[in-house]
């Protein structure tokens, strides 16, 4: 039996333009990116491949010195035309020029009972041909799982609550058979249980409440109990020395499609929201598409930031960059780059805010949607006010006490005050609180890797 | 305001690297930042959106929520000056206007002094002008007594604007409430100028006949001393021209000499009703102060001992400059306590603390400075307790 855990602390960013519940299927982009940035913890990520090879979807494109059998491959078929490098020649992007029908590179193919029968190695050894591998995190640090690591549990978290999240009974809708077999799979991976952990009050889709051999778990309260690093901190929390394993339920389906279709399906639906967007809803492409067709026609106005990912955690890419590996929305939000006359006490209604300080009236209507831009809404200061990050962190941890440790770079002091616990998800709603200003996520992360390396 | 934007764009690149004028840019942002909220957008990475808060807006709330007692205390400030020199029928626009007199220039000079020393040390060390002394400049007016010599008030200011904070690294960073380092400045380096008839302004008139400048503290301590009953003392006090001054039911609303704005239990507490209704201070200390001497002066009775001691507990609440203590400066975020836990033992030890102070200590009759002053030393160590239980948690959890 899973566990009923309510949460009461956080903030829901209720923003305009969420996607309507309709797929849209148009012409596939004609450029699909690998950026080995989106996954953390390699080391030196290497290409296998030049420019002007011709791949298959299933085709490995680069892996990471450190770990060579973790193989990154093409999402779809065709040449390869770009090797970006960046500073010190870092890998940066591996472009592909896409074939009109996407050719898939075969892998062994097997039914239900079969897969029951396979040895744990055999398994492990096609996830990481094929390149699915990559969908499982390792906590603590939120990198790329290691094969050669037994977790001690694998959690699923089924929903999402960040600010224009896409609705998984959408995104996941007819799945369940590819599911099953995914966490079939993974629960052959961990010692201890699969979680499943779904969200109370929102219908659940059949995908996830019929789930067999996972522990369904619900979580009621607002953002972030969506968020699997806050999950795990009530399910099952992360000790010094333990590792856990986190995936999404596209990276479970994506496990599913590879052992039962002998493919690397890397196709997935993406929710194009925001306030900018004519038409907010879902179109089916695959990883690492080119977000211009999308985009174009589609938009309200020019001026506007195109975020691979949610608004709260997600990458600035620009109107023709490329969806992120792990990333299931474009947010398209209006840029704030404007000066605002005495703006720090002009009152507003339509300024949103997790706060109630003089001429903030945004909590007076919380089920209001809001078109919220990029603006700081400030200036960086010193660390002022007590006690916001505690409201909208649902977790046994003290924010402030961690940024502080990890700015003063005191290792025993970070790993005391619980850093193998939290990602930048977790406390992403601490940089949007922050009356400071600080880059909250962008510290967490140089504390992880300082802990990391050391 | 396109003009204006203009004309500041015009001169900005004076002001940043390599402009002639590079050293003032702290100076110059914080004027930019006070005339447009930047155009800063959010980086690449991270969180694309922001709350929209800054740290001006935070401030400018708690100097709202202090307007109901500076506006209190100026017209309190006349009515006092025109009782104690026994023209008690003069109009309420005289009244205002003394006030205004005799407060404004103490504000002006606070901020002045203040504002000129962070723009001082912002070009210096090279970090923006906080908005802290936003309110500080406000808060040391409002325990300052109205016939304060404008120069002292000066110097206290530079004294803790200096000494208080800016040695620490500026605002939050700083250890000790910067407008109680001002007041405590006074206390202690001027005490002849801060006791007697300093409480209420009296300018070139002469004093009704049989007029003292006791206090509510002081009386209560004499009292101690003489062994008479605390509340009659304080109700037959002010007989002939101010009858029933230090009645309870006055001293809630104010009606008293004392410190420009911390006379009024009342307009603290709207104070208070607006800190907390906009969350800018913290609703456990608050509650935890008030709680905490009350407490302690309930337990006093129960022991008691002498007159003072044997006060009722709720006459703690209204005299002296408890409940502005514990509205305006017990809540200061930077120098209370940061964890939650630590904030509810942080303000009951200073009710408790402000009482004892009160009570068994003669030679300093005002309590809350004291004891809130001590409890800003003492609020790291309850934090350390309250994080050192948090990681002891972390680490049973993994052991079991």
């Amino acid at each position: 039996m899973g566990k009923f855990i309510r949460l009461k602390k956080g903030f829901t960013i209720n923003l305009a333009g969420k996607a309507a519940a309709k797929v849209v299927e148009t012409d596939q982009p004609e450029t699909f990116v690998i950026k080995p940035t989106d996954f953390f913890g390699t080391y030196m990520p290497k290409p296998v491949v030049k420019e002007g090879d011709t791949v298959k979807a299933g085709t490995p494109l680069f892996h990471d010195k450190k770990h060579e059998q973790v193989l990154y491959t093409a999402p779809v078929s065709g040449e390869i035309v770009e090797i970006k490098r960046g500073e010190k020649r870092k890998l940066l992007e591996i472009k592909i020029l896409a074939d009109k029908k996407v050719e898939h590179a075969s892998f062994n193919k097997y039914s239900v009972s079969e897969i029951a029968n396979l040895p744990v190695a055999e398994l492990k050894n096609q996830m990481l041909s094929s390149g699915v591998w990559p969908n499982l995190i390792q906590r603590p640090f939120g990198i790329v799982a290691d094969p050669g690591v037994t977790p001690k549990a694998i959690h699923i978290s089924a929903f999402d609550t960040h600010p224009l999240a896409p609705d998984y009974a959408v995104l996941y809708k007819g799945q369940d058979q590819f599911f099953q077999v995914g966490v079939d799979i993974l629960k052959r991976l961990t010692s201890g249980a699969v979680h499943v952990n779904t969200h109370s009050t929102s219908e659940i889709s059949t995908v996830f409440s019929q789930v067999k051999g996972a522990e369904v778990n619900k979580f009621s309260g607002p953002h972030p109990a969506g968020c699997v690093g806050v999950q795990i901190h009530h399910l099952d929390p992360i000790n010094k020395g333990q590792v856990v394993w986190t995936i999404s339920p596209a990276g479970v389906i994506q496990i599913g499609k590879l052992f039962l279709n002998g493919v690397y399906d890397a196709s997935k639906l993406v929710a194009v929201a925001g306030s900018e967007v004519k038409n907010p809803q879902y179109y089916k492409t695959y990883t690492g598409a080119s977000v211009k067709k999308f985009l174009e026609g589609n938009l309200t106005q020019d001026h506007v930031r195109v975020i691979s990912g949610n608004p709260l955690t997600g990458t600035a890419i620009g109107k023709d960059g490329h969806i992120g590996f792990f990333d299931q929305q474009i947010s398209v939000l209006p840029e704030g780059d404007y000066a605002e006359f005495i703006g720090w006490i002009t009152p507003g209604e339509r300024k949103l805010s997790f706060h109630r300080a003089i001429g903030l009236f945004s909590f007076l209507s919380p089920g209001k949607e809001r078109v919220v831009d990029t603006n700081t809404h400030g200036e960086p200061r010193a660390f002022v006010q007590t006690g916001i990050f505690e409201q909208v962190t649902p977790m046994d941890v003290l924010p402030t006490y961690l940024l502080k440790s990890i700015l003063a770079e005191d290792i025993d002091e970070m790993e005391a005050l619980g850093i193998y616990e939290v990602i930048e998800e977790d406390l992403a709603l601490c940089e949007f609180v922050d009356v400071s200003k600080h880059k909250v996520q962008e510290i967490l992360r140089e504390g992880i890797e300082l802990i990391q390396h050391s | 305001m396109e003009f204006l934007k203009h004309q500041i764009e015009k001169i900005k690149p004076h002001f940043e690297k390599g402009g002639k004028w590079e050293k003032h840019y702290y100076s110059f942002e914080a004027l930019e930042t006070f005339l447009f909220a930047p155009a800063t957008t959010n980086g690449i990475k991270g969180s694309q959106i922001r709350d929209a808060i800054d740290l001006k807006r935070l401030m400018m709330t708690v100097i709202i929520a202090m307007v109901p007692c500076l506006l209190f205390g100026i017209w309190n400030v006349g009515h006092q000056h025109f009782l104690a020199t026994g023209q008690a029928a003069a109009g309420f626009g005289d009244k205002i206007w003394v006030g205004i007199v005799q407060v404004m220039p103490i504000v002006i000079v606070s901020y002045g002094v203040g504002l000129g020393i962070e723009f001082v040390f912002a070009t210096f060390r090279r970090h923006p002008v906080n908005e802290g002394f936003l309110v500080t400049g406000m808060l040391i007016p409002l325990v300052m007594p109205p016939d304060i010599p404008l120069w002292q008030v000066a110097i206290a200011t530079a004294f803790a604007v200096i000494i208080g904070k800016e040695a620490f690294g500026g605002t939050g960073m700083n250890v000790m409430n910067v407008a109680l380092t001002a007041r405590a400045f006074l206390y202690f380096a001027y005490p002849t100028d801060i006791s007697g008839s300093v409480w209420t302004y009296l300018g070139d008139a002469k004093a009704v006949a049989g007029y003292s400048g006791a206090t509510p503290l002081s009386i209560a301590a004499d009292a101690a001393t003489t062994g008479t009953n605390v509340v009659g003392s304080l109700n037959s006090f002010g007989a002939g021209w101010n009858e029933g001054v230090f009645s309870f039911s006055n001293m809630f609303m104010g009606i008293m000499p004392g410190c420009i704005g911390e006379t009024s239990t009342l307009m603290c507490l709207i104070g208070a009703f607006i800190l907390i209704a906009t969350g800018a201070g913290s609703w456990k200390i608050i509650v935890s102060v008030f709680g905490g001497a009350y407490a302690m002066g309930l337990l006093l009775n129960l022991i008691g001992g002498n007159a003072f001691v044997e006060m009722p507990a709720h006459y703690h609440l209204v005299i002296g400059g408890l409940a502005f203590g514990a509205v305006f400066m017990a809540t200061d975020p930077v120098t209370a306590s940061q964890t939650e836990t630590g904030k509810w033992i942080y303000g009951i030890l200073i009710g408790v603390f402000t009482v004892m102070i009160r009570v068994y200590n003669p030679a300093y009759p005002e309590g809350i400075m004291l004891a809130i002053l001590l409890m800003n030393v003492f609020a790291p160590l309850i934090d350390y307790f309250v994080v050192s239980a948090n990681k002891k948690r972390r680490l049973q959890r993994a052991t079991v």
